[in-house]
Protein backbone atom coordinates (compact mmCIF):
# COMPACT_ATOMS: atom_id res chain seq x y z
CA UNK A 1 0.00 0.00 0.00
CA UNK A 2 1.26 3.56 -0.95
CA UNK A 3 -0.16 6.84 0.49
CA UNK A 4 -1.55 9.67 -1.54
CA UNK A 5 -2.91 12.90 -1.07
CA UNK A 6 -6.41 14.37 -2.72
CA UNK A 7 -6.03 17.67 -3.34
CA UNK A 8 -9.45 19.13 -4.49
CA UNK A 9 -10.54 21.94 -6.35
CA UNK A 10 -13.90 23.35 -7.60
CA UNK A 11 -16.52 25.01 -6.08
CA UNK A 12 -20.37 24.01 -4.77
CA UNK A 13 -22.61 25.86 -7.21
CA UNK A 14 -23.68 28.93 -5.48
CA UNK A 15 -26.87 28.91 -5.97
CA UNK A 16 -28.50 26.05 -4.28
CA UNK A 17 -31.40 25.72 -1.75
CA UNK A 18 -31.03 24.12 1.20
CA UNK A 19 -32.60 20.95 0.24
CA UNK A 20 -29.78 20.45 -2.84
CA UNK A 21 -26.96 21.62 -0.47
CA UNK A 22 -27.62 18.74 1.90
CA UNK A 23 -28.22 16.45 -0.90
CA UNK A 24 -24.32 17.16 -2.51
CA UNK A 25 -23.59 16.66 1.03
CA UNK A 26 -24.71 14.01 1.61
CA UNK A 27 -22.88 12.44 -1.83
CA UNK A 28 -19.96 13.12 -0.16
CA UNK A 29 -20.37 11.68 3.24
CA UNK A 30 -21.51 8.47 1.20
CA UNK A 31 -18.35 8.61 -1.02
CA UNK A 32 -15.96 9.18 1.95
CA UNK A 33 -17.29 6.39 4.30
CA UNK A 34 -17.56 4.09 1.13
CA UNK A 35 -13.64 4.95 1.08
CA UNK A 36 -13.59 4.30 4.92
CA UNK A 37 -14.80 0.89 5.16
CA UNK A 38 -12.68 0.26 2.60
CA UNK A 39 -9.56 0.94 4.66
CA UNK A 40 -8.49 3.77 2.14
CA UNK A 41 -8.53 6.87 4.31
CA UNK A 42 -5.38 7.31 6.00
CA UNK A 43 -6.34 10.84 7.15
CA UNK A 44 -9.69 12.33 6.58
CA UNK A 45 -7.88 15.84 6.04
CA UNK A 46 -9.38 19.03 6.17
CA UNK A 47 -11.01 22.12 4.35
CA UNK A 48 -9.00 24.90 3.71
CA UNK A 49 -10.51 28.69 3.93
CA UNK A 50 -10.75 30.73 0.60
CA UNK A 51 -9.08 33.54 1.45
CA UNK A 52 -5.29 33.62 3.09
CA UNK A 53 -1.98 34.77 2.66
CA UNK A 54 0.96 33.97 0.19
CA UNK A 55 4.45 34.56 1.10
CA UNK A 56 6.95 34.83 -1.76
CA UNK A 57 10.85 34.81 -2.05
CA UNK A 58 14.10 36.49 0.05
CA UNK A 59 12.15 39.04 0.98
CA UNK A 60 9.51 37.15 1.77
CA UNK A 61 6.72 39.41 0.83
CA UNK A 62 3.51 39.37 2.20
CA UNK A 63 0.69 39.00 -0.30
CA UNK A 64 -3.47 38.11 0.20
CA UNK A 65 -4.49 35.34 -1.95
CA UNK A 66 -4.29 33.14 -3.53
CA UNK A 67 -5.37 34.85 -6.30
CA UNK A 68 -6.11 32.33 -8.08
CA UNK A 69 -9.38 32.02 -9.94
CA UNK A 70 -12.14 29.90 -7.76
CA UNK A 71 -12.01 26.94 -9.82
CA UNK A 72 -7.90 26.48 -9.37
CA UNK A 73 -8.01 26.92 -5.42
CA UNK A 74 -7.09 24.16 -3.83
CA UNK A 75 -10.03 23.79 -1.15
CA UNK A 76 -9.27 20.84 0.88
CA UNK A 77 -7.25 17.45 0.90
CA UNK A 78 -6.93 13.88 1.95
CA UNK A 79 -4.72 11.20 2.19
CA UNK A 80 -5.57 8.31 0.94
CA UNK A 81 -4.20 4.73 0.60
CA UNK A 82 -4.08 2.75 -2.16
CA UNK A 83 -2.23 -0.07 -4.33
CA UNK A 84 -0.99 2.13 -6.62
CA UNK A 85 -1.48 5.23 -8.70
CA UNK A 86 -3.79 3.88 -11.11
CA UNK A 87 -6.02 2.59 -8.15
CA UNK A 88 -5.62 5.84 -6.84
CA UNK A 89 -7.10 7.51 -9.60
CA UNK A 90 -10.14 4.47 -10.09
CA UNK A 91 -10.61 5.70 -6.35
CA UNK A 92 -10.92 9.78 -6.86
CA UNK A 93 -13.44 9.50 -9.42
CA UNK A 94 -16.09 8.31 -7.15
CA UNK A 95 -15.45 12.26 -5.61
CA UNK A 96 -18.65 14.17 -6.29
CA UNK A 97 -16.78 17.46 -6.80
CA UNK A 98 -16.00 15.99 -10.33
CA UNK A 99 -19.95 16.55 -11.53
CA UNK A 100 -20.17 19.71 -10.30
CA UNK A 101 -17.35 20.58 -12.76
CA UNK A 102 -14.45 20.35 -10.29
CA UNK A 103 -11.32 18.47 -9.80
CA UNK A 104 -9.11 15.78 -7.71
CA UNK A 105 -5.25 15.82 -8.32
CA UNK A 106 -3.95 12.65 -7.09
CA UNK A 107 -0.47 13.08 -6.45
CA UNK A 108 1.65 9.94 -4.63
CA UNK A 109 3.46 10.79 -1.43
CA UNK A 110 7.69 10.34 -1.84
CA UNK A 111 8.39 7.54 0.40
CA UNK A 112 11.72 9.01 2.18
CA UNK A 113 13.61 6.28 3.59
CA UNK A 114 15.66 7.25 6.66
CA UNK A 115 18.01 4.18 6.64
CA UNK A 116 19.63 4.27 3.50
CA UNK B 1 -23.90 10.13 11.67
CA UNK B 2 -26.08 11.01 9.22
CA UNK B 3 -27.96 14.04 8.95
CA UNK B 4 -31.62 13.72 9.06
CA UNK B 5 -33.79 14.17 5.97
CA UNK B 6 -34.04 17.90 5.15
CA UNK B 7 -32.35 18.81 8.05
CA UNK B 8 -31.34 21.98 5.90
CA UNK B 9 -33.96 23.00 4.93
CA UNK B 10 -35.71 22.92 8.25
CA UNK B 11 -32.82 25.01 9.84
CA UNK B 12 -33.14 27.40 7.16
CA UNK B 13 -36.85 28.22 8.32
CA UNK B 14 -35.33 28.65 12.42
CA UNK B 15 -32.08 30.21 11.66
CA UNK B 16 -34.02 33.03 8.96
CA UNK B 17 -36.45 33.37 11.70
CA UNK B 18 -34.28 34.56 14.20
CA UNK B 19 -31.66 36.59 12.52
CA UNK B 20 -34.42 38.13 11.35
CA UNK B 21 -35.23 39.10 14.70
CA UNK B 22 -31.41 40.04 15.40
CA UNK B 23 -31.15 42.18 12.25
CA UNK B 24 -34.94 43.52 11.59
CA UNK B 25 -37.17 42.47 9.70
CA UNK B 26 -35.76 45.02 7.11
CA UNK B 27 -32.54 42.94 6.83
CA UNK B 28 -34.12 39.94 5.88
CA UNK B 29 -31.99 39.15 2.55
CA UNK B 30 -29.10 39.67 5.15
CA UNK B 31 -30.33 36.88 7.58
CA UNK B 32 -30.96 35.09 4.07
CA UNK B 33 -27.09 35.48 3.09
CA UNK B 34 -26.04 34.61 6.59
CA UNK B 35 -28.07 31.45 6.42
CA UNK B 36 -26.78 30.44 3.35
CA UNK B 37 -23.27 31.33 4.91
CA UNK B 38 -23.60 29.12 7.34
CA UNK B 39 -24.94 26.18 5.14
CA UNK B 40 -21.61 26.71 2.96
CA UNK B 41 -19.22 26.20 6.32
CA UNK B 42 -21.51 23.00 6.78
CA UNK B 43 -20.74 21.57 3.86
CA UNK B 44 -17.16 22.43 3.87
CA UNK B 45 -16.42 21.11 7.16
CA UNK B 46 -18.86 18.25 7.70
CA UNK B 47 -17.68 17.11 4.31
CA UNK B 48 -14.39 16.21 5.77
CA UNK B 49 -14.97 16.04 9.20
CA UNK B 50 -18.08 14.36 9.41
CA UNK B 51 -21.29 15.58 10.30
CA UNK B 52 -21.08 16.96 14.28
CA UNK B 53 -22.98 15.00 17.37
CA UNK B 54 -25.60 17.67 17.28
CA UNK B 55 -26.01 19.19 13.50
CA UNK B 56 -28.50 21.46 14.34
CA UNK B 57 -26.87 23.19 16.80
CA UNK B 58 -23.75 23.53 15.09
CA UNK B 59 -25.55 25.11 12.11
CA UNK B 60 -27.29 27.77 14.88
CA UNK B 61 -24.02 27.92 16.69
CA UNK B 62 -22.15 28.97 13.27
CA UNK B 63 -25.02 31.27 11.88
CA UNK B 64 -24.77 32.87 15.53
CA UNK B 65 -21.09 33.82 15.33
CA UNK B 66 -21.83 35.14 11.57
CA UNK B 67 -24.44 37.42 13.13
CA UNK B 68 -22.05 38.66 15.95
CA UNK B 69 -19.18 39.25 12.99
CA UNK B 70 -22.07 41.51 10.83
CA UNK B 71 -23.22 43.42 13.87
CA UNK B 72 -19.60 44.36 14.69
CA UNK B 73 -18.63 45.09 11.67
CA UNK B 74 -21.79 46.55 10.06
CA UNK B 75 -23.08 48.33 13.68
CA UNK B 76 -22.21 51.87 12.19
CA UNK B 77 -23.39 51.38 8.55
CA UNK B 78 -26.98 49.60 9.55
CA UNK B 79 -29.61 50.00 11.79
CA UNK B 80 -30.64 46.81 13.31
CA UNK B 81 -33.77 45.22 15.05
CA UNK B 82 -35.12 48.19 17.01
CA UNK B 83 -36.26 46.23 19.41
CA UNK B 84 -32.94 45.53 20.52
CA UNK B 85 -31.62 49.49 19.95
CA UNK B 86 -29.23 50.16 22.24
CA UNK B 87 -28.49 46.37 23.34
CA UNK B 88 -26.73 45.80 20.47
CA UNK B 89 -24.16 48.70 20.32
CA UNK B 90 -22.25 47.67 22.93
CA UNK B 91 -20.06 44.74 23.00
CA UNK B 92 -20.65 44.71 26.68
CA UNK B 93 -24.22 43.38 26.12
CA UNK B 94 -24.34 42.66 21.98
CA UNK B 95 -23.07 39.03 22.97
CA UNK B 96 -25.70 38.04 25.50
CA UNK B 97 -28.55 40.13 23.84
CA UNK B 98 -27.66 37.39 20.46
CA UNK B 99 -27.11 34.56 22.72
CA UNK B 100 -30.88 35.01 24.45
CA UNK B 101 -32.39 35.52 21.19
CA UNK B 102 -31.07 32.00 19.55
CA UNK B 103 -32.35 30.02 23.15
CA UNK B 104 -34.45 27.50 22.28
CA UNK B 105 -37.44 28.82 23.68
CA UNK B 106 -37.16 32.42 21.73
CA UNK B 107 -36.53 30.77 18.51
CA UNK B 108 -40.21 28.94 18.70
CA UNK B 109 -41.84 32.33 18.49
CA UNK B 110 -39.24 33.94 16.28
CA UNK B 111 -40.89 31.29 13.39
CA UNK B 112 -44.64 32.02 14.79
CA UNK B 113 -43.70 35.92 14.38
CA UNK B 114 -42.26 35.91 10.98
CA UNK B 115 -45.33 32.93 10.05
CA UNK B 116 -47.91 35.54 11.05
CA UNK B 117 -45.82 38.67 9.39
CA UNK B 118 -46.06 36.45 6.28
CA UNK B 119 -49.67 36.40 6.82
CA UNK B 120 -50.56 39.94 6.60
CA UNK B 121 -53.65 41.10 5.04
CA UNK B 122 -52.02 43.22 2.16
CA UNK B 123 -50.03 40.24 0.75
CA UNK B 124 -52.39 37.86 -1.50
CA UNK B 125 -53.53 34.14 0.04
CA UNK B 126 -51.16 32.55 -2.62
CA UNK B 127 -48.01 35.13 -1.85
CA UNK B 128 -48.48 34.59 2.17
CA UNK B 129 -48.05 30.57 1.20
CA UNK B 130 -45.03 31.01 -0.70
CA UNK B 131 -43.89 33.42 1.45
CA UNK B 132 -43.95 30.46 4.05
CA UNK B 133 -43.08 27.75 2.05
CA UNK B 134 -39.54 29.88 0.92
CA UNK B 135 -38.80 31.52 4.10
CA UNK B 136 -40.18 29.07 6.78
CA UNK B 137 -40.16 25.97 5.17
CA UNK B 138 -36.63 26.87 2.84
CA UNK B 139 -38.10 25.55 -0.32
CA UNK B 140 -36.33 27.74 -3.12
CA UNK B 141 -37.96 29.33 -5.89
CA UNK B 142 -37.39 26.63 -8.36
CA UNK B 143 -38.90 24.22 -6.07
CA UNK B 144 -41.75 26.13 -5.20
CA UNK B 145 -42.20 26.21 -8.85
CA UNK B 146 -42.07 22.86 -9.69
CA UNK B 147 -44.41 21.87 -6.72
CA UNK B 148 -47.46 24.06 -8.18
CA UNK B 149 -46.51 23.34 -11.60
CA UNK B 150 -45.70 26.98 -12.53
CA UNK B 151 -43.10 28.63 -13.87
CA UNK B 152 -39.80 29.95 -12.15
CA UNK B 153 -40.77 33.61 -13.46
CA UNK B 154 -43.95 33.92 -11.95
CA UNK B 155 -43.08 32.36 -8.33
CA UNK B 156 -40.06 34.37 -8.30
CA UNK B 157 -42.42 37.56 -9.20
CA UNK B 158 -44.63 36.75 -6.16
CA UNK B 159 -41.70 35.83 -3.32
CA UNK B 160 -39.99 39.10 -4.33
CA UNK B 161 -42.74 41.51 -4.48
CA UNK B 162 -44.12 39.11 -0.43
CA UNK B 163 -40.63 40.22 0.67
CA UNK B 164 -39.98 43.57 -0.45
CA UNK B 165 -43.58 44.28 1.72
CA UNK B 166 -42.56 41.84 4.73
CA UNK B 167 -39.08 44.30 4.45
CA UNK B 168 -40.97 47.50 4.51
CA UNK B 169 -42.90 46.65 7.42
CA UNK B 170 -41.45 48.58 10.54
CA UNK B 171 -41.29 45.57 12.67
CA UNK B 172 -42.37 41.61 13.21
CA UNK B 173 -45.53 40.76 14.27
CA UNK B 174 -45.99 40.62 18.05
CA UNK B 175 -47.21 36.83 18.95
CA UNK B 176 -47.36 38.07 22.81
CA UNK B 177 -50.16 40.54 22.42
CA UNK B 178 -53.09 38.22 22.49
CA UNK B 179 -55.70 40.72 21.31
CA UNK B 180 -53.41 40.96 17.76
CA UNK B 181 -52.72 37.29 17.73
CA UNK B 182 -56.39 36.25 17.89
CA UNK B 183 -57.12 38.72 15.22
CA UNK B 184 -54.60 37.46 13.00
CA UNK B 185 -54.93 33.56 14.11
CA UNK B 186 -57.57 32.75 10.60
CA UNK B 187 -55.69 34.05 7.95
CA UNK B 188 -52.80 31.66 9.62
CA UNK B 189 -55.02 28.76 9.68
CA UNK B 190 -55.45 29.74 6.41
CA UNK B 191 -52.14 29.83 4.34
CA UNK B 192 -51.53 26.81 6.56
CA UNK B 193 -54.52 24.94 5.20
CA UNK B 194 -54.08 25.96 1.45
CA UNK B 195 -50.50 25.01 2.21
CA UNK B 196 -51.60 21.42 3.14
CA UNK B 197 -53.89 21.33 0.22
CA UNK B 198 -51.65 22.27 -2.15
CA UNK B 199 -49.73 18.58 -0.45
CA UNK B 200 -52.99 16.63 -0.69
CA UNK B 201 -54.74 17.66 -4.15
CA UNK B 202 -51.83 19.98 -5.45
CA UNK B 203 -51.16 19.51 -9.08
CA UNK B 204 -47.87 18.33 -8.54
CA UNK B 205 -47.32 14.90 -9.88
CA UNK B 206 -44.21 14.01 -7.39
CA UNK B 207 -46.25 12.08 -4.69
CA UNK B 208 -42.48 13.12 -2.20
CA UNK B 209 -43.01 16.38 -3.06
CA UNK B 210 -46.47 16.72 -2.01
CA UNK B 211 -46.33 14.35 1.02
CA UNK B 212 -43.69 17.28 2.16
CA UNK B 213 -45.88 20.04 1.88
CA UNK B 214 -48.42 18.04 3.81
CA UNK B 215 -45.79 17.91 6.53
CA UNK B 216 -44.53 21.32 6.48
CA UNK B 217 -48.42 22.40 6.65
CA UNK B 218 -48.75 19.78 10.06
CA UNK B 219 -45.42 20.95 11.58
CA UNK B 220 -46.58 24.38 11.60
CA UNK B 221 -49.71 23.90 12.38
CA UNK B 222 -48.15 21.89 15.13
CA UNK B 223 -46.65 25.28 15.86
CA UNK B 224 -49.44 27.49 16.52
CA UNK B 225 -50.96 24.39 18.38
CA UNK B 226 -48.39 24.54 20.73
CA UNK B 227 -48.39 28.89 21.46
CA UNK B 228 -49.97 29.67 24.43
CA UNK B 229 -52.78 32.46 22.47
CA UNK B 230 -52.56 29.69 19.82
CA UNK B 231 -54.49 26.66 21.25
CA UNK B 232 -58.09 27.56 20.03
CA UNK B 233 -60.55 25.35 18.60
CA UNK B 234 -60.10 26.33 15.33
CA UNK B 235 -56.43 25.49 15.69
CA UNK B 236 -57.35 22.05 17.05
CA UNK B 237 -59.79 21.60 14.46
CA UNK B 238 -57.08 22.32 11.74
CA UNK B 239 -55.03 20.41 13.02
CA UNK B 240 -57.08 17.30 13.76
CA UNK B 241 -58.32 17.81 9.12
CA UNK B 242 -54.32 17.95 8.10
CA UNK B 243 -53.76 14.75 10.21
CA UNK B 244 -56.87 12.54 9.57
CA UNK B 245 -56.78 13.15 5.66
CA UNK B 246 -52.49 12.66 5.89
CA UNK B 247 -53.16 9.30 7.17
CA UNK B 248 -55.11 8.47 4.04
CA UNK B 249 -52.03 9.62 2.29
CA UNK B 250 -49.98 6.48 1.99
CA UNK B 251 -53.14 4.43 -0.08
CA UNK B 252 -53.78 7.39 -2.38
CA UNK B 253 -51.10 6.14 -5.04
CA UNK B 254 -50.40 2.58 -5.81
CA UNK B 255 -47.04 0.15 -6.00
CA UNK B 256 -47.16 1.24 -9.90
CA UNK B 257 -47.19 4.77 -8.98
CA UNK B 258 -51.47 5.31 -9.94
CA UNK B 259 -53.61 7.57 -7.89
CA UNK B 260 -56.45 5.24 -6.44
CA UNK B 261 -59.64 6.12 -5.79
CA UNK B 262 -61.34 6.16 -2.21
CA UNK B 263 -63.44 3.21 -3.20
CA UNK B 264 -60.40 1.24 -4.26
CA UNK B 265 -57.85 2.45 -1.82
CA UNK B 266 -56.04 -0.57 0.55
CA UNK B 267 -57.07 0.81 3.62
CA UNK B 268 -54.61 -1.05 5.54
CA UNK B 269 -52.23 1.28 4.24
CA UNK B 270 -53.56 3.56 6.27
CA UNK B 271 -51.69 5.39 8.67
CA UNK B 272 -53.37 4.40 11.59
CA UNK B 273 -51.65 6.02 14.62
CA UNK B 274 -52.14 9.81 12.51
CA UNK B 275 -55.91 9.35 12.06
CA UNK B 276 -56.29 8.34 15.60
CA UNK B 277 -54.18 11.42 16.80
CA UNK B 278 -56.63 13.29 14.24
CA UNK B 279 -59.55 11.94 16.43
CA UNK B 280 -57.96 13.30 19.27
CA UNK B 281 -57.59 16.60 17.81
CA UNK B 282 -61.27 16.97 16.71
CA UNK B 283 -62.46 15.86 20.19
CA UNK B 284 -60.35 18.67 21.68
CA UNK B 285 -60.98 21.07 19.14
CA UNK B 286 -65.13 20.49 20.01
CA UNK B 287 -64.81 23.02 22.88
CA UNK B 288 -66.67 26.58 22.73
CA UNK B 289 -69.02 27.35 20.02
CA UNK B 290 -67.00 27.95 16.85
CA UNK B 291 -67.96 25.78 14.43
CA UNK B 292 -65.06 26.46 11.90
CA UNK B 293 -64.86 25.08 8.25
CA UNK B 294 -62.23 22.85 9.65
CA UNK B 295 -64.26 21.33 12.00
CA UNK B 296 -66.81 20.29 9.67
CA UNK B 297 -63.84 18.75 6.95
CA UNK B 298 -62.17 17.29 10.02
CA UNK B 299 -65.17 15.43 10.60
CA UNK B 300 -65.84 14.43 6.87
CA UNK B 301 -62.44 12.90 7.25
CA UNK B 302 -63.23 11.22 10.43
CA UNK B 303 -65.85 9.67 9.05
CA UNK B 304 -63.85 7.61 6.22
CA UNK B 305 -61.29 7.48 8.59
CA UNK B 306 -63.57 5.24 10.84
CA UNK B 307 -64.72 3.10 8.02
CA UNK B 308 -63.16 -0.22 7.47
CA UNK B 309 -64.39 -0.68 4.42
CA UNK B 310 -65.45 1.34 1.61
CA UNK B 311 -68.92 0.21 2.03
CA UNK B 312 -69.33 0.87 5.82
CA UNK B 313 -69.05 4.61 4.40
CA UNK B 314 -71.66 6.35 6.69
CA UNK B 315 -72.47 8.55 3.40
CA UNK B 316 -75.66 10.34 5.77
CA UNK B 317 -73.37 11.78 7.93
CA UNK B 318 -71.11 12.73 5.35
CA UNK B 319 -73.92 14.19 3.00
CA UNK B 320 -75.20 16.73 6.35
CA UNK B 321 -71.82 17.65 7.02
CA UNK B 322 -71.31 19.19 3.20
CA UNK B 323 -74.96 20.76 3.81
CA UNK B 324 -73.33 22.19 6.78
CA UNK B 325 -70.10 23.24 5.05
CA UNK B 326 -72.17 24.40 2.23
CA UNK B 327 -74.00 27.20 5.19
CA UNK B 328 -70.22 27.58 6.61
CA UNK B 329 -68.33 28.39 3.49
CA UNK B 330 -70.47 27.35 0.38
CA UNK B 331 -68.23 26.88 -2.89
CA UNK B 332 -68.76 25.15 -6.27
CA UNK B 333 -66.14 22.37 -5.34
CA UNK B 334 -67.97 21.83 -1.92
CA UNK B 335 -71.32 21.62 -3.89
CA UNK B 336 -70.04 19.04 -6.14
CA UNK B 337 -68.05 17.15 -3.43
CA UNK B 338 -72.21 16.80 -1.66
CA UNK B 339 -73.58 16.12 -5.06
CA UNK B 340 -71.03 13.17 -4.70
CA UNK B 341 -71.83 11.80 -1.41
CA UNK B 342 -75.67 11.98 -2.45
CA UNK B 343 -74.64 10.11 -5.71
CA UNK B 344 -73.22 7.58 -3.01
CA UNK B 345 -75.94 7.68 -1.09
CA UNK B 346 -79.08 7.90 -3.19
CA UNK B 347 -77.64 6.72 -6.49
CA UNK B 348 -75.82 8.15 -9.82
CA UNK B 349 -79.25 9.60 -11.11
CA UNK B 350 -79.93 12.07 -8.09
CA UNK B 351 -76.12 12.92 -7.79
CA UNK B 352 -76.61 14.61 -11.63
CA UNK B 353 -79.67 15.87 -10.91
CA UNK B 354 -77.80 17.52 -7.82
CA UNK B 355 -74.81 18.82 -9.87
CA UNK B 356 -77.40 20.28 -12.45
CA UNK B 357 -78.60 22.69 -9.67
CA UNK B 358 -74.96 23.75 -8.17
CA UNK B 359 -75.13 27.39 -9.00
CA UNK B 360 -71.83 28.82 -9.83
CA UNK B 361 -70.86 25.63 -11.87
CA UNK B 362 -69.24 27.29 -14.17
CA UNK B 363 -66.48 28.46 -12.01
CA UNK B 364 -65.90 24.50 -12.35
CA UNK B 365 -65.22 24.82 -16.09
CA UNK B 366 -61.49 24.13 -15.68
CA UNK B 367 -61.36 21.77 -12.46
CA UNK B 368 -60.86 17.87 -14.19
CA UNK B 369 -63.02 16.20 -11.51
CA UNK B 370 -66.01 18.14 -12.46
CA UNK B 371 -66.28 16.30 -15.99
CA UNK B 372 -64.76 13.50 -14.33
CA UNK B 373 -67.86 13.05 -11.78
CA UNK B 374 -69.91 13.71 -14.11
CA UNK B 375 -68.66 10.99 -16.14
CA UNK B 376 -68.40 8.69 -13.11
CA UNK B 377 -71.72 8.93 -12.06
CA UNK B 378 -72.80 7.98 -16.27
CA UNK B 379 -70.70 5.28 -16.18
CA UNK B 380 -72.86 4.06 -13.08
CA UNK B 381 -76.19 4.45 -14.64
CA UNK B 382 -74.69 2.69 -18.10
CA UNK B 383 -74.55 5.71 -20.49
CA UNK B 384 -70.88 5.02 -22.05
CA UNK B 385 -71.17 7.15 -24.32
CA UNK B 386 -72.00 10.20 -22.48
CA UNK B 387 -69.49 9.29 -19.83
CA UNK B 388 -66.76 8.60 -22.12
CA UNK B 389 -67.23 12.80 -23.57
CA UNK B 390 -67.14 13.90 -19.80
CA UNK B 391 -64.01 11.71 -19.03
CA UNK B 392 -62.46 13.00 -22.55
CA UNK B 393 -62.87 16.52 -21.42
CA UNK B 394 -61.47 15.62 -18.29
CA UNK B 395 -58.79 14.38 -19.83
CA UNK B 396 -57.79 17.90 -21.60
CA UNK B 397 -57.85 19.03 -18.28
CA UNK B 398 -55.39 16.59 -16.14
CA UNK B 399 -52.36 18.61 -14.70
CA UNK B 400 -50.44 15.78 -14.77
CA UNK B 401 -49.30 11.88 -16.07
CA UNK B 402 -50.66 10.45 -13.14
CA UNK B 403 -53.99 12.13 -13.59
CA UNK B 404 -53.78 11.46 -17.40
CA UNK B 405 -53.26 7.92 -16.60
CA UNK B 406 -56.18 7.51 -14.26
CA UNK B 407 -58.69 9.42 -16.74
CA UNK B 408 -57.16 7.54 -19.96
CA UNK B 409 -58.39 4.11 -17.98
CA UNK B 410 -61.48 5.75 -17.02
CA UNK B 411 -61.50 6.39 -21.33
CA UNK B 412 -60.93 2.91 -21.92
CA UNK B 413 -63.43 1.49 -19.61
CA UNK B 414 -65.89 3.47 -21.32
CA UNK B 415 -64.74 2.72 -24.90
CA UNK B 416 -65.22 -1.44 -23.56
CA UNK B 417 -68.51 -1.06 -21.97
CA UNK B 418 -66.82 -1.97 -18.64
CA UNK B 419 -69.37 -2.63 -15.74
CA UNK B 420 -68.81 0.37 -13.73
CA UNK B 421 -66.18 0.05 -10.75
CA UNK B 422 -66.86 3.29 -7.99
CA UNK B 423 -63.20 5.25 -8.49
CA UNK B 424 -64.47 8.80 -8.09
CA UNK B 425 -61.12 10.46 -6.47
CA UNK B 426 -61.05 11.59 -3.52
CA UNK B 427 -62.38 15.20 -4.06
CA UNK B 428 -60.84 18.47 -3.14
CA UNK B 429 -62.70 20.83 -1.41
CA UNK B 430 -61.18 23.58 -3.42
CA UNK B 431 -60.56 24.75 -6.67
CA UNK B 432 -56.93 24.98 -7.84
CA UNK B 433 -56.25 28.90 -8.50
CA UNK B 434 -59.18 29.31 -6.29
CA UNK B 435 -56.64 30.56 -3.70
CA UNK B 436 -57.69 34.73 -3.74
CA UNK B 437 -61.04 34.02 -3.49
Amino acid sequence: MSEFTFLFRGTDPTVQSPEEMQKSMEKWLAWFKELGEKGHIKYPGHPLERAGRVVRGKQKSVHDGPYAEAKDIVNGFTLIEAKDLPHAVELSKGCPILEAGGSVEVRPIRVVCLDM
Amino acid sequence: MEPSDHLFRREAGRMVATLTRVFGVHNLALAEDVVQDAFCRALEVWKFRGVPENPSAWLLATAKNRALDVLRRQRTAHTFAPELGRLLESEWTLAPAVEELFAANAIKDDLLRIMFSCCQPRLAEEAQVALILNILCGFSVNEIASAFVSSHAAIEKRITRAKKLLAASKRLFDVAAPAEFAARLPAVHRALYLLFNEGYHGASAETAVRAELCHEAMRLAALVLAHPHGATPASYALSALMCLNAARLPGRVNAGGNLTSLFEQDRSLWDGKLAAEGIRLLELAATGTELTEYHLEAAIASVHARAPQAEDTDWAAIVSLYDLLMSVRPSPVVALNRAIAIAQQEGPERGLEVIGTIEDRDRLAGYPFYPAALGELELRRGRHNAARKHFRAALALARNPMERRFLKQRVGACERGDPPEPAILEPATRLQGEVTS
